[in-house]
């Protein structure tokens, strides 16, 4: 199964927004990876590499990610990692609730995964 | 041997960098406070200080792969934007200094680091970000060292000095890209904290440069002396001889 990276520069942020997203999807691997080394607000390259090690189970990544270095880190965590993974251009938590249900089912694929995930820019809330 | 020398001058970089940086960290923190997330002084000195920690491992490496730790180093423990910008773009140039470092290394080395940072950051110049500094700087490194053919030393003395235009140029600016981004006109009247953060480490890399130059031109003139002294003495004994 595809399996979903949360980014985020809070920590609590991450965990809660793939809270969120396993209640809709519980048995697709949603792994969260937020704040800085120190446990600050930020993102860690490191942290991510190993979140990405982590949701995969040899089928990709989708990686959702929140504001600008985030993007960076994730980038760079994609790079040097061994996992097939790709970044969602999509909000979030938005994003990554998608990408779940998405994921969840029999014929998901990475593409189609990344896919679901970014139909969710689109989205209108009112 | 791809220069131990070579790496002996990393390590003295690198030292006056961690310096600078600690000495700047408030200054930079507070830039950073202005149009960013007021993070990049404390960043910054925890990701030189962690590369000055690993000092000793660092020496028994050849240039390139001593350079190349720098960066992950910095990836690792900088965070924020400044992390992956720097740390990715010193961590992509690495390999252009596989055969040591000179003029057209040191110059393969700025135009890679230019690349990837731009690539990476997503940034073109007059976005507000390093790129305002790292640009007209390897650009006129490369004119320097190219066209007006100077030594390595002045061209980067000239670069230097781009990059402190570039950074007075970043003031006016509305950034867009990064946080900064977010405050859109508020962002106008403020130094870019990462071209500022540029700026230094090319300032600590020019004293390092200088001050090797300076302690090579005594070194040859003291070889020099010792050849003509060797010389005086050979003719002296000689003329003894006659």
């Amino acid at each position: 199964m595809v399996g979903l990276l949360v980014v985020s520069h809070s920590a609590k942020a991450a965990a809660g927004i793939v809270e969120i997203a396993a209640e809709m999807a519980s048995d697709v691997s949603l792994v969260a990876a937020g704040g800085d080394p120190d446990g600050g607000i930020g993102t860690d390259a490191d942290a991510i590499a190993e979140g990405l090690a982590e949701a995969d189970d040899g089928e990709g990544v989708v990686v959702l990610v929140d504001l600008g270095s985030a993007t960076m880190n994730a980038e760079l965590a994609v790079e040097m990692a061994d996992a097939e993974a790709m970044l969602a251009d999509a909000p979030v938590l938005e994003g990554a609730v998608n990408a779940a249900v998405h994921a969840a089912g029999s014929k998901a694929t990475l593409d189609s995964t990344l896919d679901a995930a970014e139909e969710a820019r689109g989205m209108s809330k009112l | 041997m791809s220069g131990h020398g070579d790496t002996e001058a990393l390590l003295d970089a690198l030292a006056r960098i961690d310096e600078r940086i600690h000495e700047e960290r408030a200054y930079l923190t507070e830039l950073d406070s202005r149009i960013g997330d007021a993070d990049h002084g404390n960043n910054l000195a925890r990701g030189v200080g962690a590369v000055t920690d690993k000092r000793d491992e660092l020496a028994g490496m050849a240039l390139d792969e001593a350079v190349k730790t720098v960066g992950t180093t910095l990836i690792s423990e900088v965070g924020g934007a400044a992390g992956p910008l720097y740390g990715g773009s010193v961590m992509a140039a690495s390999r252009e200094l596989e055969g040591g470092l000179d003029a057209e290394s040191a110059l393969a080395f700025a135009r890679a680091y230019r690349e990837k940072l731009m690539e990476r950051g997503d940034a073109r110049p007059g976005d507000k970000t390093m790129v305002d500094a790292v640009v007209p700087a390897v650009h006129t490194f490369q004119r320097a060292i190219e066209e007006d053919d100077l030594p390595p030393v002045d061209a980067l003395a000239k670069a230097v000095d781009a990059a402190r235009r570039g950074v007075e140029y970043t003031v006016p600016l509305r950034a867009s890209k990064g946080r900064a981004s977010y405050l859109g006109l508020r962002a106008v009247g403020h130094r870019d904290p990462g071209a500022t953060s540029t700026l230094f480490v090319l300032e600590e890399l020019l004293a390092t440069a200088e001050d090797r130059a300076g302690a090579a031109s005594v070194r040859d003139a003291r070889a020099d002396d010792a050849v003509e002294h060797g010389a005086d003495a050979e003719r002296a004994a000689g003329e003894e001889d006659e």
